[in-house]
């Protein structure tokens, strides 16, 4: 098998004559046994040795290679009567129905036939589609008279799966297959069957190919017993009943049992094909498990299409649940001894190189940077074992390659399932580490899309030194830093990366030297000279930060004044860093965040993927320690406002609905005006929305004016954009507000309203599912049944949307997987049609650009002015 | 009442390029005729400023990332 390169010119689909499967035939299977009691297959039964052999020792009969080199042969069983083939039912049928029953012409007049003819040529050497032609001459053909012999046709029907019924008399195969063999070849070419590759009458079997031995192997068990496979268990009761029938023929046996007979070999040869047809009830093991026959082995997701053709299991990959590790560096994966030990990368051995494998193979298969094979020049793989190792290494020599164990600073592909973006797939490098679970980096998290609650990840070990050089060039996860999708950081920092840098860059945090060292040295960060002052947080952080770096952006906090103070922003909002200090603003989400990182941005793009790698690392762990440094926690004492502020809140929601209530008279008593374009009915609606949404709004304003960001640490990781927004504090403190079904308020339940507590056609706030509580006050039953409402509709929405934008990706990434960028920006397909003349019409990678731009002139000024001293 | 089309905010400029032009097209960008996008010649531009089956259409359109963007298409019947 090795070294044979042939190129496929075409393909051509057919089917095949009796003759030719007579000719495939290595013999004529007849009994219906597979061995004999001293366990020898039996000549011109089943198992027949000259279908093949499985056997490595054997020699091939028919072709007389060894087992495990042919891949069998095929056999065959002469049917006593013909029988239809369950996958062509559909198709005869639509034959018979066009063809006259006497003379075997299509049933098309002759000028209709010359018509159609000139179609198809045309068809043809357009290489166009057939199927719309040959759909439209199966609805024409269907006659009550044949336009050629005049005979009157009667119609055929179909049976579910495979009678034919002319009238009221059930069509045999026989029958049915002497109709199609007077069809001439003209006509069948017009009905969709090429003569030049099938026949009509080659979809009725007359012998059955029997499939060697190789597709369907009997297993032994531990007991010594044989198991047959199930297309052999369904092959016997073909033999079996073809004999009996074979029998009765040939003793001249009454109609009706041959015809009895005739049936059940029509069943068995039908479920053989498939198993699963409509109208057959499937055939059955002894244990009552339905029989896996040959339809069931390719189809749907566990058939050989999905599951073994466009999906393979590989060797050197490894799979288990993954946890955090805020110390390991994002480029790393920390990987579990147990695997380390497993999967293994082969080395080749050279002089250079010799004394480390030895001591690899030394070390054996069980203790950690061992080996588990080595593979001689001669192709020869040999397990390590402790007592063949010193043999192994007295013949190790240059030209050896041993496979060693995973081990610090190897290469691998981690990736995670769904794939939906190239950065589902990133190369780390590998940290071996104690117990059982991958770690990563919690930075690498929005990439993947993963959390810990119980997720899984897949590894691969690359196996050749070109994918090594390639995944570290291209796939390293620090150049994935910026995500093509948005022209910014994908990667950055979360939660309490940015909590931790908010408290240690915020104005009222200042440190003795001491606590700053403290803070320093927990961070593994390197100890500056001793000064004998007193740190502020933004000196401590300003240590990270390029020596040239400039620039000015406004932060995640910031409140959008009408008028912005700047650099004296009493929010602490405006970010100012000159020559690498950062001098007023903290350090938030907008600072080095996944998705919104400002700072990260800017480093990864003026100095590159590896001072970006070193920063984030850093300043990660600068954040944590700060964050260890000051404490956080938020409990629902976080969302507890004064009873003052709960006074406000009840009036201002009260006066919300008394304007409800109002509104709705104002309509009741015809005095509401419609807004142009809207009915009366729903500019209620409308304004009512508007009302309440105001309501709820004005509601957590006020909740929100008694929270202090300096103490409330919940507040700090709304504002800051660790976790959570301010609308998810303000329903818990104030009101959870309007609950919507289908973009509007709730308006189904019951006849003309929502539940049986309210009158009829009621329109108030409460009758439409107004949440007036705070889930901390706790939700009224109403309420709460208002609330499941709109919950459970935002699940569904959900499900479906995966669902539906699921298919679109997929479909959107088969129709652009083989264009590919030249290097003068043209965009082709894989013939060399363009597409584009320019990618993206500018030529910009996006994933280069700032945040889609080609440059932003406005950032560049700011920081020249900066430079400048302005 | 017939409008025209080519005045038609939504239809980019269209012009047919002469022989030597086509040449030079085609010599920039390393291809033959048969590579580029088409354009059925009895699309209602192309019928519009009348060009014929195997001229080449330079096509200026205005384009959200660049500004200005111009492509080809080959007139096929």
């Amino acid at each position: 098998m090795k070294g044979v390169l042939k190129k496929i010119s075409q393909i051509n689909f057919g089917l095949m004559s009796p003759e030719d499967i007579r000719t495939m035939s290595v013999t004529k299977i007849v009994t219906p046994d597979t061995y004999d009691e001293d366990g020898y297959p039996i000549e011109n039964g089943l198992m027949d040795p000259r279908l093949g052999v499985i056997d490595p020792s054997l020699k091939c009969r028919s072709c007389g290679s060894k087992g495990g080199d042919c891949q069998g042969h095929f056999g065959s069983i002469n049917l006593a009567r013909p029988v239809i083939h369950v996958g062509f039912a559909d198709t005869l049928h639509k034959i018979l129905r066009s063809t006259c029953h006497t003379c075997g012409r299509i049933l098309l007049t002759d000028s209709e036939i010359v018509d159609y003819k000139g179609k198809f040529e045309y068809l043809m050497n357009n290489e166009d589609s057939l199927t719309n032609i040959i759909k439209e001459i199966y609805t024409v053909a269907r006659r009550d008279k044949c336009p050629h012999c005049e005979e009157e046709q009667e119609d055929v029907k179909i049976d579910k799966p495979v009678s034919l019924v002319e009238g009221n008399y059930k069509l045999t195969p026989s029958e049915v297959r002497e109709r199609l063999e007077i069809i001439s070849d003209e006509d069948a070419l017009l009905l969709g069957v090429n003569p030049e590759v099938a026949r009509p009458e080659w979809m009725i079997l007359t012998v059955l190919p029997v499939p060697p031995v190789t597709v369907r192997p009997s297993i032994t068990l531990e007991t010594g017993e044989r198991s047959e496979d199930d297309l052999t268990h369904k092959l016997v009761d073909i033999l079996r009943i073809n004999q009996r029938l074979k029998e009765n023929m040939e003793a001249g046996a009454p109609q009706l049992i041959v015809e009895d007979l005739w049936e059940l070999l029509q069943y068995h040869v039908t479920t053989y094909f498939d198993n699963e047809a409509s109208g057959v009830p499937p055939a059955r093991h002894r244990s009552g498990r339905p029989l896996k026959t040959l339809a069931q082995r390719l189809k749907g997701k566990e058939g050989r299409f999905r599951s073994n053709l466009s999906g393979k299991r590989v060797n050197f990959s490894a799979r288990t649940v993954i946890s955090p590790d805020p110390y390991i560096s994002i480029n790393e994966v920390g990987v579990p001894d147990l695997i380390a030990k497993e999967v293994t990368v082969p080395v080749h051995v050279t002089e250079w190189n010799m004394e480390e494998m030895k001591e690899c193979i030394r070390n054996g298969s069980d203790v950690h940077p061992g080996a588990n094979y080595v593979i001689r020049p001669d192709d020869r793989k040999i397990r390590i074992y402790e007592e063949t190792k010193e043999a192994v290494i007295d013949k190790l020599e240059p030209g050896f390659i041993v496979e060693r164990h995973l081990k610090d600073g190897d290469i691998v592909l981690f990736n995670r399932q769904p794939s939906l973006h190239r950065m589902s797939m990133m190369a780390h490098e590998v940290r071996v580490l104690p117990y059982k679970t991958f770690r990563l980096n919690l930075c690498v998290c929005p990439p993947y899309n993963a959390d810990f609650d119980g997720d899984e990840m897949n590894m691969h070990v690359f196996q050749t030194e070109e994918s090594r050089a390639e995944a570290k060039t291209l796939m390293r996860v620090q150049e994935h830093i910026l995500s093509p999708r948005f022209g910014g950081p994908i990667i950055g920092g979360i939660h309490d990366h940015i909590s931790g840098a908010y408290l240690l860059t915020r104005e009222s945090a200042t440190f003795t030297e001491e606590q700053a060292f403290q803070i320093l040295r927990k961070a593994k960060m390197a100890i500056p000279d001793r000064t004998g002052e007193t740190w502020s947080g933004k000196q401590i952080f300003s240590l990270l930060l390029p020596k040239d770096l400039n620039m000015v952006y406004k932060a995640e906090i910031c409140r959008k004044c009408d008028e912005c103070l700047k650099r004296e922003c009493k929010n602490d909002a405006y970010v100012v860093i000159e020559d690498g200090q950062l001098l007023s603003g903290v350090m938030d989400e907008k600072a080095y965040g996944a998705f919104a990182g400002k700072i990260l941005d800017h480093i990864v793009k003026e100095y590159g993927t590896d001072r970006a790698r070193e920063f984030l690392d850093a300043s990660t762990k600068l954040a944590i320690s700060g964050i260890m440094k000051a404490g956080f926690t938020t409990s629902t004492n976080d969302e507890e406002i004064p009873l003052e502020a709960k006074e406000r809140i009840e009036i201002h929601l009260h006066k919300a609905e008394e304007k409800v209530d109002q509104l709705i008279e104002a309509y009741e008593n015809h005095e509401l005006e419609a807004l142009p374009g809207r009915s009366l009915e729903e500019t209620l609606e409308m304004k009512i929305m508007q009302v309440l949404g105001e309501a709820r709004d004005k509601s957590g304003e006020i909740a929100e004016s008694y929270f202090d960001i300096n103490e409330n640490h919940a507040v700090i990781m709304a504002l800051t954009g660790a976790r959570g927004s301010m609308l998810n504090l303000t329903q818990i403190t104030a009101c959870v507000g309007q609950q919507s079904v289908r973009g509007g308020r709730i308006d189904r339940g019951y006849n003309e309203r929502t539940l049986p507590h309210f009158r009829k056609g009621e329109l108030g706030a409460k009758a439409r599912g107004f949440v007036h509580s705070s889930y901390k006050e706790g939700l009224d039953p109403i309420e709460f049944f208002f609330h499941a409402m709109g919950g459970r509709e935002g699940l569904v929405d959900t499900a479906i949307r995966t669902a539906q934008s699921g298919y679109m990706q997929r479909r959107l990434v088969n129709a652009l997987q083989d264009l590919n960028v030249k290097e003068d920006g043209t965009v082709m397909d894989n013939r060399g049609v363009i597409i584009q003349t320019t990618y993206g019409e500018d030529g910009v990678d996006p994933a280069k650009s700032d945040y889609g731009k080609v440059v932003d002139l406005d950032k560049l000024i700011d920081e020249m002015r900066i430079k400048s001293g302005k | 009442m017939k409008k025209d089309i080519l005045k038609h905010e939504m239809v980019p400029d269209h012009a047919v390029l002469s022989k030597s032009e086509s040449n030079k097209v085609l010599k920039k960008m390393d291809i033959h005729l048969e590579q580029l996008p088409k354009i059925k010649s009895d699309d209602p531009v192309a019928k519009a400023i009348g060009a014929k089956e195997g001229d080449i259409l330079e096509i200026t359109r205005k384009s959200s990332t660049a500004g200005k963007f111009i492509t080809y298409r080959l007139v096929k019947d």
